[in-house]
């Protein structure tokens, strides 16, 4: 089972985003370069879950994202916790804009 | 049978009732419908209140610092606890302090110096590794990991699933096959530190519990010394056996504090919503909901005390927590079903927490024993001995 986000990365421009479905789930911001740079989630106080959160992060993208990905998921908390675990396991460390806030608690994952 | 709580019982639970309600609920507004954590600054000053209160560490013997409360005044806590949107697996957040692992009371004086005093001091965290793969209903047989002994050490190798907590932990419980021919007399239960090398925690278990996850680990040669076997060898079985046996309790009577929330949100719900000009309240099919929802919950009551108090005057009480797990976690989950029917629309969103309730009371009918062993359980105790 794939449990990175692997989806291609859009750019984060409002006319794509707008298109989006307003549910819940997670998503990852990444600069010019591919290098992500913020792991978050539309939860269920969100407005229009993924479209509202992502249209509100285009206004003015952390760290000079410039592109996303996102992955409607019910189960929003616990991926948006994996998604971390798995970059601290293959970066050794949180995004940039996740270290600014980062979540209580978070585990250790090895995965193979 | 009197299950009328104490005058002293009475003013815990008010206590404990009061907490729920202007501490824990109010706070809930600002968090997401599915978290389970608050923020440090807030768990900082509920835990500072809990302390004040003299209620921290609620499931610690007095020798160790708790605030020795007998089972049935526990039940009547957890009952009380579990009044709030995260209350089934998370009840007030965690600030009455962790349960810990209760296995670790008989622990070697060494042990307890190693893993039970930096816990009661929470310096860190244990996991409780049972199940597996190739099953969690019949542990004994089940149990495909195996330790092997090496001079002085063991070595294990294997693999855990719906693990809760391993990859936040310091240290686990794990429960390995030692003799392969023994069924439940071949089990040893070790302690395992995450930090050792063959220890690894390889994925996210995602389920209904969308709060709250589980854990897949996998253990690849890793060693761990004679000094870290709990209790002897060959005879973990029971010391898993006694935590499920005794856990189930609070367990059915956290589901008993959501349907009673449930309940109340069902009547105050059907009183001021109108249909066809009059309130639901009035509706014979809408009564007939809220009484089966009152006959649910009273009964698990009843039930989950007679197990509390029979394990507090020291009789066995195996059949009597077999059926309280069973009928509280079904009942629970009608309860909230019947109450989402009362809502209507709205009690299918994740405005009201209905919705989080309905998912995870699903889990409580599996967790902690399914509901099927349980029945063999209360089988078993009323047939007289063992069958196959």
């Amino acid at each position: 089972m794939a449990i990175r986000m692997t989806k291609p990365w859009q750019p984060l421009d409002r006319t794509i985003i707008v298109a989006l479905p307003g549910q819940l789930g997670v998503y990852e911001l990444a600069n010019a370069t591919g290098q992500t740079v913020a792991i978050g989630f539309a939860g269920g106080r969100s407005l229009f879950g993924l479209r509202s959160e992502l249209l509100a992060i285009a206004d003015s993208p952390p760290h000079d994202a410039t592109q996303y990905r996102c992955e409607i998921n019910m189960q929003y908390q616990t991926r948006y916790r994996e998604l971390l675990m798995l970059h601290v396991a293959d970066h050794g460390a949180l995004p940039l804009h996740n270290r600014d806030n980062p979540p209580i608690n978070l585990g250790r994952l090895r995965p193979l | 049978m009197n299950f009328e709580p104490t005058e002293q019982q009475k003013l815990i639970v008010e206590q404990i009732r009061r907490f729920v309600r202007e501490e824990i609920v109010p706070l809930e507004d600002k968090l997401d419908p599915d978290a389970s954590e608050i923020p440090p600054e807030d768990f900082s000053r509920l835990s500072g209140k809990v302390k004040d209160m003299g209620f921290w560490g609620l499931d610690i013997p007095v020798e160790y610092g708790g605030p020795g409360i007998d089972l049935v005044t526990r039940t009547l806590i957890a009952i009380e606890m579990s009044q709030h949107r995260a209350g089934l697996y998370v009840p007030c957040y965690g600030v009455f302090g962790t349960m810990g692992l209760a296995q670790l009371f008989e622990a070697t004086e060494d042990q307890k110096e190693r893993y039970l005093k930096p816990v009661l001091r929470g310096e860190k965290r244990g996991f409780f590794g049972l199940t597996e793969p190739s099953g969690g209903s019949d542990p004994a047989r089940a149990i495909q990991t195996r330790a092997v002994r090496d001079g002085d050490d063991w070595i294990i190798n294997g693999s855990k699933i719906f693990i809760s907590g391993a990859d936040k932990a310091q240290f686990g419980l794990i429960f390995a096959r030692t003799d392969p021919d023994k069924g439940r007399g071949g089990v040893t239960c070790f302690i395992v530190d995450t930090d050792m090398p063959g220890f690894h925690v390889r994925r996210v278990v995602h389920t209904l519990r969308s709060s709250n996850y589980a854990t897949e680990l996998q253990l690849e040669d890793l060693r761990i010394p004679q000094a870290n076997v709990l209790g002897e060898v060959n005879r973990g079985f029971a010391i898993a056996n006694d935590r499920l046996t005794r856990q189930r309790i609070p367990y059915a009577a956290a589901c008993i504090g959501v349907a009673i929330r449930a309940q109340a949100m069902a009547i105050e719900y059907a009183k001021q919503r109108e249909t066809f000009g009059a309130p639901l309240a009035t509706r014979q099919l809408i009564q007939s909901m809220i009484i089966d929802n009152e006959l649910d919950i009273r009964t698990s009551r009843w039930m989950t005390l007679d197990a509390a108090h029979k394990a507090e005057r020291g009789e066995p009480f195996r059949m009597e927590a077999g059926m309280a797990k069973l009928l509280a976690t079904e009942a629970g989950g009608r309860v909230v079903d019947r109450s989402m029917q009362v809502h209507g629309g709205i009690g299918m969103t994740k405005d009201l927490p209905l919705e989080r309730w309905y998912r995870e009371m699903r889990i409580r009918r599996v967790g902690e024993g399914p509901n099927e062993v349980q029945r063999l359980i209360i089988a078993r105790d009323l047939l007289g001995g063992s069958f196959k």
